[in-house]
């Protein structure tokens, strides 16, 4: 109970920060926007490159991509939120007045979330506007935002753990960079099987990669490799919890 | 003429010192382009069986986008380095002594077209290192080494004019995401005559930062393409007159004696 009261207010106050501020809000709505106009409106041609085959065009090859980028990048931003905590002295401060600190945790994974639906909305709304064609059905697309969702929250225990662990706005580069390069290091412009060469080799073993390709499958109606997405993000979530809380313990060591 | 030289060349070797005593300004805008050319080149490969695509190795086509975005973060360096003077108030002193405020941002600049040059030069490194055969010969290696060089100094001097401006390094930081946006609404991964949405080849048609990225890429695809050529030294020339001319404004009233 005690844990659940400090996860909503650590929620509440992280919401409030990015929902009054527009220097916070602005980038994580206005940069998936921006990616998918970018890949979406200039590379469309790609969907005419022979083996490309995805029947409901580029855009809603693109969308899946940049739903779930701006799922794992949504977690980030609410790193780089934990790591001014720290840099303020907040975060001591809430160290000091938790009474179960583990909510800490929980509430900015909580603030993550609903900061993340606010953008997956906007992201949607504009994708329909232009006019993208969806095949699948509603439990297809449950389906999708379920595991962009699960994406979003292993992103921030990712981003968690560092920001605790450095406990400085100069660690944002470590929480950004490995997230930048397990995304594009996956099938981001055209099918796994058109890749050729390392980049090939690379996404094969990339776990993104299944998610992906799960994600595109529920975008066309043809769901693919589920359970491996799902065991992937899954674990990727349970591995990052662990590291979010092995560095809320360095933290509290830090004093 | 010799003491201006004096000074110019101090101010150039004190901003190539201090760039290089901070590493991340120096790894980053070699690494960063690296990693994006690793990253599409491996990606769009399949781009090349499009009909009318001009290369068959898509290393070659993304070989132009390093150049640029490395004149974009000489942006960022020359920008945020004048900043923080105004912020510690280096450039007051340099106000009191009979250091001529032009020789501040010739120095400034300077150093940005050193670091410009070096970052060319390690990029063109790479790409031959990947097979990527330069069509246009030795020549045309040399006139891509001055086309970058120009370049890093357009780019450097509308940094030092926001610096100058704003005083602020964030500032100066918070036009990154501007430029970037110049960067990728552009034919920066595909050919403008490849794209299909309409909307979207204009503005690529419109941006300036295609011409740039275009008269890289002729050097390394083409050959002599002297509409490229023109093109990209024309609208380099328009950019660095314009930001020399408005940062020469903005340093007379930041420095007023």
């Amino acid at each position: 109970m005690k844990t659940l009261a400090v996860a909503r207010g650590v929620a509440w106050r992280t919401l409030h920060n990015v929902f009054t501020n527009p220097s916070l809000l602005l980038p994580s709505l206005v940069f998936p926007l921006f990616f998918f106009t970018a890949f979406a409106g200039g590379l469309s041609s790609v969907r005419n490159v022979p083996g490309f085959g995805f029947p409901e065009g580029y855009t809603a090859f693109q969308f899946v991509f940049v739903l779930l980028q701006s799922a794992a990048f949504g977690g980030v931003f609410t790193g780089f939120g934990i790591a001014r905590d720290f840099e303020s002295g907040f975060a001591r401060r809430l160290l000091l007045a938790a009474p179960h600190r583990s909510g800490i945790v929980l509430g900015y994974g909580l603030a993550a979330l609903v900061r993340w639906l606010l953008t997956a909305s906007v992201l949607t709304a504009v994708a329909f506007a232009v006019g993208m064609h969806v095949g699948g059905s509603g439990i297809d697309l449950f389906g999708l935002y379920a595991l962009a969702l699960i994406l979003n929250v292993a992103a921030l225990l990712w981003a968690c753990g560092v920001a605790m662990r450095f406990r400085t706005m100069q660690a944002g580069p470590v929480m950004q960079l490995p997230v930048f390069l397990v995304l594009f290091f996956a099938p981001v412009y055209v099918p796994l099987s058109l890749l050729q060469g390392w980049i090939h080799t690379v996404a094969v073993v990339n776990p993104l990669t299944r998610v992906i390709e799960a994600g595109r499958g529920f975008m066309a109606g043809e769901p693919t490799e589920v359970g491996a997405a799902f065991a992937a993000a899954v674990a990727l979530a349970a591995a990052f919890s662990f590291w979010a809380l092995r560095g809320l313990r360095k933290a509290e060591a830090a004093g | 003429m010799n003491v201006f030289a004096d000074q110019v060349f101090l101010l150039a070797r004190r901003s190539v010192v201090r760039t290089v005593r901070q590493p991340a300004n120096v790894l980053s805008p070699l690494l960063f382009p690296m990693l994006l050319l690793a990253v599409n080149s491996g990606g769009l490969e399949a781009e090349t069986k499009l009909p009318g695509f001009p290369t068959s190795s898509f290393v070659a086509f993304a070989l132009a986008v390093p150049f640029i975005q490395g004149a974009l973060f000489a942006t960022m360096n020359a920008g945020t380095d004048l900043a923080r003077d105004i912020q510690t108030g280096f450039l007051n002193r340099l106000s009191l002594t009979p250091m001529r405020g032009i020789a501040v941002l010739a120095g400034q600049l300077g150093g940005v077209v050193a670091l410009g040059l070096a970052q060319a030069i390690v990029y063109l490194a790479v790409g031959l290192l990947a097979g990527v055969h330069i069509a246009a010969g030795p020549l045309g290696v040399l006139v891509l080494l001055v086309f970058a060089v120009f370049v890093a100094l357009a780019f450097g001097a509308l940094g030092a004019f926001a610096a100058l401006r704003t005083g602020s390094g964030e500032a100066v930081q918070g036009l990154f995401p501007v430029f970037f946006v110049f960067l990728f609404i552009s034919s920066m991964n595909i050919p403008r005559n490849l794209m299909e949405i309409t909307w979207f080849r204009d503005v690529a048609t419109a941006n300036p930062v295609s011409y740039l990225l275009e008269c890289v890429r002729s050097l390394i695809i083409t050959g002599w393409d002297g509409e490229a050529l023109a093109l990209g030294f024309g609208i380099t020339a328009v950019i660095t007159v314009v930001a020399l001319a408005l940062s020469s404004w903005a340093l007379k009233v930041r420095m007023a004696r």
